[in-house]
């Protein structure tokens, strides 16, 4: 037997590539652009946690967001109201904490929604592939043809506007893309040869889709993920400002421009501001997304 | 009467269903296997070698692939009158099957040793020390620090360490019978011989039957008892390795053994098979 000719010397490069996930890693925490995106986010992430937890236990800080004092309207930005105050002389930065959790919340639950139902509905069209394939496909090109606003907007005027219904409504119309993504990489992976490798010792379908297919599509779909919180928390302003989001006086980012654009030549604050924070947060989540992307590409890399 | 075959083929014809109609890829093709004998299928691609291969636990999706008529009887049951259940039960547990691709029949997002612990809970759910059974079948297709190889991802591993782990793989159900399909086509010459070696080797030490099938009639000289030449889905030669590669008696087989380059020869030209020739003799 040849096997050997001298033992092999200690592999220190074992410890830099192990699993696929530290791979990702590796390659992520050399983006600096994605290294501070993705600080941002964890920044509202916390902000959003914090305040959640407090409005909880109601503790509001700085002030009360729903605290009215009309000897304080429209004052701009100071030290005592660092973004100033709105037309019943709310705070605009402690509405702004408050309303920052239910943008997040909005964000991420949608898009567990969405990536649950896409997900599923993708990886039995993919795996199946044939006719189920090409009627599931099919009613996912017909719900591709409905305007998405407007179908969430009516959808939403019909149900009521409550946190809750906009959750389900934004999760419910926004999976047919996470389906064709999911879709197209089964159809891909299905034909791979360690899923037949995996058939031919007799593993059940099930399994192989959970443990064979799934894993090795988990890039794209995190991905897509991450690119779709930003997506549902502009959704849910947009919702908001045309008065269809989550009611008054509960502060979103949206309803707070909604209510500043009265004043919008005379109190620029009201508008500036959450609107700086919307922005912030999609982009700051579009690349870290992005980043992600790049960092779990791994075809074009050399085995 | 002798002892029952592990494997019996009796005139299997498989063909695809395609737009153009049909295409036959299998015709009336018979061979048996006892058991931890060994048989090679060689032929050119598009032979039907792969195809009866897999059929053996009806593998082939279906449709395109139709089983138009035959019997295949592994230790005495017909394969194809089982249930989905008791083909899983076969496939792995009675016939392993190794790839001619390594580098892409392992999942890249698991370590070699999930993936062999996958494949012995499924067909061995009564070993209780996996980690030590899977160091066994590392250890037993040659891989040197199986306790260490085995957390390695299929990346880290060469190509002829990634045959290995497939090999250790299908050992670690094992099965009765190992089909090999092309297993070293993939990998360089000297890496060949070494996955041949132990291919041999194993199949000794667990007493397995093997089918080896390739299109390198080169290689099983040594590693197989018997040998059938296949010839656009048909068997044409079929026989006793040592006989068919010294008296030849099919224009294919005769054609397919003057292939093979030998040291020392004064040709210039490599030989190729003409088929017009063929057609002819």
């Amino acid at each position: 037997m040849v096997t050997d000719f001298q033992s092999p010397p200690t592999q220190p490069q074992a410890a830099i590539f192990s699993s696929p996930g530290r791979r990702v890693w590796q390659r992520f925490r050399h983006d600096k652009v994605g290294i501070a995106a993705a600080a941002i986010v964890a920044l509202f992430f916390v902000i959003a946690l914090v305040t959640g937890l407090c409005a909880w236990w109601g503790i509001y800080f700085p002030y009360d967001p729903n605290a009215t004092d009309l000897a304080l309207k429209l004052k701009p930005p100071s030290l005592a109201h660092w973004l100033g105050t709105d037309n019943l002389g709310r705070d605009v930065f402690s509405r702004m904490l408050n309303g920052s959790y239910i943008s997040l919340t909005v964000g991420f639950i949608a898009v567990a929604v969405s990536l649950f139902i896409g997900v599923t509905i993708g990886a039995i069209s993919g795996y199946l592939g044939g006719w189920a394939d090409n009627v599931i496909m099919r009613v996912v090109d017909a719900i591709l043809c409905f305007p998405t606003f407007f179908l969430i907007l009516t959808a939403v005027a019909l149900l009521g506007p409550n946190i809750i219904n906009i959750i389900v409504v934004i999760g419910l119309v926004s999976w047919t893309g996470t389906a064709r993504l999911v879709r197209a990489e089964f159809l891909t992976l299905r034909e791979s040869e360690y899923v037949r490798a995996a058939r031919t010792l007799g593993q059940r379908s099930l399994l192989i889709i959970f443990r064979h297919i799934l894993p090795n599509a988990a890039a794209p779909i995190i991905v897509t993920a991450v690119l779709g919180i930003p997506e549902a928390i502009l959704t849910e302003a947009s919702l908001s400002f045309l008065g269809f989001g989550v009611q008054p006086p509960q502060a979103t980012w949206g309803n707070i421009i909604t209510d500043g654009k009265t004043y919008l030549l005379d109190a620029w604050w009201l508008i500036v501001f959450p609107g700086l924070a919307i922005f912030a947060a999609a982009l700051s989540f579009y690349l870290a997304g992005d980043a992600l992307r790049q960092a779990s590409e791994t075809r074009s890399e050399k085995k | 009467m002798t002892t029952p075959n592990l494997l019996e083929v009796r005139k299997l014809s498989i063909r695809f269903r395609t737009d153009g109609g049909f295409a036959d890829a299998v015709n009336n093709v018979s061979f048996s296997l006892k058991e931890g004998a060994s048989l090679a299928i060689v032929g050119e691609s598009g032979s039907g070698k792969s195809v009866t291969a897999l059929s053996l636990t009806r593998l082939l999706p279906e449709p395109p692939a139709e089983i138009v008529h035959g019997d295949i009887v592994f230790r005495g049951e017909q394969v194809l009158e089982m249930d989905l259940e008791r083909l899983r039960a076969i496939r792995g547990g009675g016939i392993a099957y190794i790839f001619q691709e390594p580098s892409s029949s392992l999942n890249p997002v698991y370590s070699i040793r999930s993936q062999i612990a996958e494949a012995i809970r499924l067909h061995r759910p009564e070993v209780k020390d996996v980690d030590s059974e899977i160091v066994q079948c590392l250890a037993a297709v040659g891989i040197l620090k199986p306790e260490q190889r085995m957390r390695d991802y299929p990346h880290q591993l060469s190509g002829g360490m990634q045959q290995r782990a497939m090999i250790a793989m299908a050992l670690s159900c094992r099965p009765a019978l190992l089909v090999a399909d092309e297993p070293t086509t993939a990998l360089d010459v000297t890496i060949q011989a070494q996955i041949l070696n132990e291919l041999k080797r194993v199949r000794t030490q667990f007493g397995m039957a093997l089918i080896l099938i390739t299109h390198n009639i080169a290689i099983i000289g040594g590693l197989c008892d018997q040998l059938a030449v296949m010839f656009r889905g048909e068997i044409v030669e079929y026989g006793d390795t040592g006989s068919v590669l010294q008296n030849p008696q099919h224009p294919y087989t005769k054609a397919l053994i003057s292939c093979v380059p030998r040291l020392g020869s004064k040709e210039k030209r490599l030989k190729t098979i003409e088929y017009d020739w063929l057609q002819e003799a």
